[in-house]
């Protein structure tokens, strides 16, 4: 008889509820509790353990009837609330969207209910995805389960925009949930929590229904805590979908099935870019490590050469702003929303005053960005640039594949660091995505895997990228490290 | 009229006037160009809106395949460059009529390039000077919704259902010089949009607009600062705006001032343009591609399908009826119109002769429209009914008199022409005893004029040849009469 349902994971629990081990709704019940047990952690913004329960009572139903079962069958999850989701309250955290309930389910959320998943709520998250610490979330900053071997209990960042995901699948609040990635927002918070966190090649999954922070580069994908369950997930979410014109039309592949830690015959590419000045000691000791587990699964190993990596951040801080500015112009108090008409105002003074109540400080900054960048006379100076920037940046990896097959790099340049540490400096706080935003700019497919502790306890994580559509061999490689490097900490229940 | 000869009398001698169209066509389609909502006109405020329509949430848009397909074969009927790779901008603006904060348009690469239509002056005039006027691009974009300010006190109300219906941009080069030869250029890209069946060309319900460049300058000088008046839905309305507007610019001109690079707007009522809005206030629309959509990609198989459905153009369809024997005055007035056309295109099918049809066409059928204040698609009589009433007259079983009475009772009564003949008794008679009796009886009563003729007054024969006919009740065959009465007379 299982007791602690928290500690199972995606598969764990779908092959239960399969073999009848026990039911898909004692699985949800007990994490609704547990759930509505960490308020503390304010990783979800709304709860519905009805929801959980009601597609548990349809899997047992189903496997009371005999009928054959989703990939997904009774695994309960949380949803980013990033996700469009059909009478339950969507805000991309933030004030302008409070209190507002879409008509439609997103295409990735209806694939995972399909599958057989149920919703344990809706996840925190910062501002429309904008921040790496969920500290521009309207609804409070999610906190992370972990904290420094120091004594001091400082409240932690979980990483960012996918914070609400990371922090409630490290306390086990459920065993996996949606993320998205504009510029790392599923690996670098996934690392910050020592979870596994997958984005796939752009495109793989829909993007329609999920709200859109910077298009070109927005993409979905799982959080969950090992390779095995991000592999089942991303199964069950991606797909073609014709609603989106973006959408790869290609077969889905049985990356579950494909699995396979042997890494013979791969060569693993090490880019000397990434060896920044004054790198953190405890990650260059983790990629260290990497390097040696990947030796240890029979991979070669090779230096390669990415030369436009530092042109990276700032490309991707003209690009998504850019998108952003204008992605978020329907947020004008017309049709839905927040509306603030101030007493005898006009068109033009509602847009003010509700995009200014409406939006918080981050959000504003970058649709400032964005509109400057694309302004009359500086379109050219830096969108222009920028995109040549992102084709150069694309180039490298092809010209990397020449000897490559995978590349291993830190996921973030440090641990978590505390809430409030960088907030004053969005320079220092948009670092952190150093290492995710070349992948993104090049729509390839990368995974983040815990690597090991920093010296105060905290997790790091490892990044594998991939040649566009080869998800496997991305997956492959991160069981590869999951099998080696012993990760096995999890964070001391305080909340 | 000339191309060239159109000049404003200034007090400082002589004014050029340039001008420019860009003509906003709404594309024939059933749904809107990025999304599934019916593009009808005339249907209950928002009740043609889709979620991408009005802007919600994580909605995507996807291309209607029709909507580029019916701007690549415009594209192609005015022998423009079709270009293969297109791509998708957005222009950027807040307006409560534009749910998603943007336009989606073509700024960088629109689907067709260079063109060009040749446009006929004066079309009654078949020694009518003849000009080409250049087609910079056409690019696909969304049309806006449209807010109506007097249903509330305080309150402006939104219809969205026009909100994303499929427009062409259609933008000409500044070659056009007079009110007369825009108003010859609209016609005519009307007339070819109607043919191609992209746009129904009714401007009334604004699925035809144009915004209006107008510029003066002295005859072969530099270009002048140009204004932009926006909006306009007539062609009557457009000439009369840029009559005003090249006037106006001129006497600015003239009295020291200068012109402002600015959009106006026209007022029908006192035929004048308004400044609307300066360059200082222009948006800056912040033009950038849309990431949510992939380029367009034009593959062989589908520009052979586009050209391949493309019908016979006004210019060869005029070409080819002069060869048939038509006047060019009457070829240019067949084809000038596709509804026009279309309808003489059916009476050929009929059988009917080309000469004989397009004479009664645009005499008879034309003449009996005006009375009713009917269009020919109103028309009560169809193709097939006329050419049921040609035949008859070509067959002899009728005359030419005849058919223009059966007409008016089949325009009456909606009765087929042969059942009028049959029922009124008005078949054309060979019964050469019943004519030669009356003109007997003519002869008899007009001695004096028998006389005169006989003596060598010819021009009494068409006296005679009226009185028999008219004695026959216009029943009898002109030919016979025509023999018979030489015989009589001598």
């Amino acid at each position: 008889m299982m007791s602690d349902f928290s500690r199972l994971g995606v598969a764990a629990i779908r092959d239960g509820v399969a073999k009848g081990e026990f039911k898909a709704v004692e699985v949800a019940e007990a994490l609704n509790a547990r759930v509505s047990a960490a308020k503390a952690l304010n990783a979800f913004i709304v709860e519905t353990p009805e929801k959980a329960i009601e597609a548990a009572q349809a899997v047992d139903a189903d496997r009371a009837a005999g009928k054959p079962l989703g990939k997904m069958a009774g695994v309960p999850i949380g949803m980013k609330d990033l996700f469009c989701t059909q009478g339950v309250q969507t805000t991309a955290a933030s004030h302008i969207l409070e209190g507002f309930l879409p008509t439609y389910e997103s295409t990735v959320s209806a694939n995972l209910w399909k599958a057989g998943a149920g919703m344990l709520g809706k996840l925190n998250m910062d501002q429309f995805a904008m921040g790496s610490s969920n500290e521009t979330s309207y609804f409070g900053n999610v906190i992370s389960p972990w904290r420094r071997n120091d004594g001091s209990n400082a409240a932690l960042a979980p990483g960012g925009s996918s914070g609400g995901s990371s922090s409630a699948i490290a306390a086990r609040l459920c065993p996996a949930a949606t993320g998205t990635d504009t510029g790392g927002s599923i690996r670098q918070p996934a690392a910050f929590v020592g979870i596994s966190g997958i984005k796939p090649t752009y495109g793989r999954c829909s993007r329609w229904g999920v709200v859109a922070f910077a298009s070109s580069l927005d993409q979905a994908g799982p959080m969950a805590r090992d390779v095995r369950d991000c592999a089942i997930m991303l199964e069950a979410m991606a797909g073609f979908d014709p609603k989106d014109s973006t959408s790869l039309d290609l077969p889905i592949p049985a990356w579950e099935a494909g699995l396979n830690s042997d890494l013979k015959g791969k060569r693993i590419g090490i880019p000397r870019e990434y060896r920044l000045d004054g790198i953190d000691e405890d990650i260059a000791k983790m990629w260290e490590n990497g390097i040696a587990w990947f030796k240890d699964a029979g991979a070669e190993v090779v230096d390669i050469s990415l030369p436009h990596t530092k042109y990276a951040l700032p490309a991707y801080y003209i690009i998504a702003p850019a998108e952003a500015s204008s992605n978020l112009a329907r947020y004008d108090g017309v049709r839905f929303g927040l509306r603030d008409l101030p007493e005898g105002a006009g068109l033009q003074d509602m847009y003010a005053a509700t995009r200014a109540a409406g939006f918080g400080e981050e959000v504003r900054r970058r649709i400032m960005i964005g509109t400057y960048v694309l302004s009359a006379g500086f379109y050219d100076a830096y969108y222009t640039q920028a995109q040549k920037v992102r084709a150069l940046i694309a180039r490298d990896f092809d010209n990397a594949w020449a000897s490559c097959d995978l590349i291993l790099a830190p996921t973030a340049p440090s641990a978590a660091f505390g809430l409030g540490e960088k907030n004053a400096d969005p320079l220092s706080m948009y670092l952190n995505d150093v290492f995710a935003v070349p992948a993104s700019l090049a729509g390839l497919p990368a995974i983040s895997v815990p690597g090991g502790l920093s010296k105060e306890g905290l997790p790091l994580g490892l990044q594998i990228i991939g040649k566009a559509l080869d998800e496997q061999a991305v997956l492959n490689a991160g069981l590869a490290i999951e099998r080696r490097s012993g990760f096995v900490a999890e964070a001391a229940q305080w909340w | 009229m000339t191309e060239s000869t159109y000049r404003i009398q200034g007090n400082t001698g002589e004014w050029e006037v340039v001008i420019g169209l860009e003509v906003h066509a709404q594309i024939t389609s059933e749904s809107k160009l990025f999304s599934g909502a019916s593009a009808e006109f005339g249907a209950e405020p928002n009740s043609h809106v889709s979620l991408v329509d009005a802007a919600m949430p994580g909605m995507l848009p996807v291309p209607n395949r029709e909507c580029l397909r019916q701007a690549v074969r415009t594209g192609m009927a005015i022998n423009a460059q079709i270009n293969r790779w297109s791509r998708f901008d957005r222009k950027n603006y807040f307006y409560a009529d534009l749910p998603q904060g943007y336009q989606i348009s073509q700024l960088y690469h629109p689907i067709v390039g260079e063109g060009e239509i040749e446009v006929t002056l004066n079309e009654k005039d078949p020694d009518s000077a003849v000009k080409k006027i250049g087609i910079e691009r056409i690019h696909v974009e969304q049309d806006a919704g449209k807010l109506m300010h007097d249903q509330h006190p305080t309150m402006s109300f939104v219809d969205l259902n026009r909100s994303g219906v499929a427009l062409m941009e259609i933008v000409s080069r500044p070659d056009i010089s007079s009110p007369q030869e825009a108003g010859a250029y609209l016609k005519k890209l009307r007339s070819i949009l109607r043919y191609v069946g992209s746009c129904d060309g009714n401007m009334e319900q604004g699925s035809m607009r144009a915004d209006v460049n107008v510029s003066v300058r002295k005859p072969g000088g530099e270009l002048g600062t140009r204004t932009e008046t926006k909006n306009v839905n007539s062609i009557r309305f457009m000439m009369q705006a840029i009559e005003y507007e090249a006037q106006r610019q001129v006497d600015l001109i003239e009295s020291g001032g200068a012109v402002v690079q600015e959009t106006r707007l026209f007022d029908a009522d006192r035929q004048e343009t308004r400044s609307m809005r300066s360059k200082e206030d222009a948006h800056d629309y912040r033009y950038f591609p849309d990431p949510d959509l992939l380029p367009v990609e034009l593959d062989d198989a589908f520009l052979e399908e586009c050209r391949a459905s493309l019908p016979e153009l006004p210019d060869a369809k005029r070409a080819r009826y002069e060869a048939m024997g038509l006047t060019a005055y009457n070829a240019a007035v067949l084809t000038a119109e596709a509804e026009t056309a279309f309808w003489f295109e059916n009476l050929l099918a009929e059988g009917v002769d080309a000469k004989q049809g397009s004479n009664w066409l645009m005499s008879e059928l034309f003449g009996a429209l005006n009375k009713l204040g009917k269009t020919l698609d109103e028309s009560p009589v169809n193709p097939q009914q006329a050419a049921e009433l040609l035949g008859l007259v070509a067959d002899g079983t009728i005359s030419g008199s005849i058919a223009k009475q059966v007409f008016e009772i089949m325009l009456e009564t909606g009765q087929g022409a042969s059942a009028i003949v049959e029922e009124k008794g008005l078949k054309q008679t060979n019964d050469t005893g019943a004519i030669e009796a009356e003109i007997a009886k003519i002869m008899a009563a007009n001695e004096d004029k028998v006389t005169e003729y006989r003596s060598g007054k010819d021009k009494l024969f068409g006296f005679f040849v009226g009185q028999t006919m008219k004695a026959m009740q216009g029943k009898a065959n002109p030919q016979i009469i025509n023999d018979l009465l030489k015989k009589a007379l001598g």
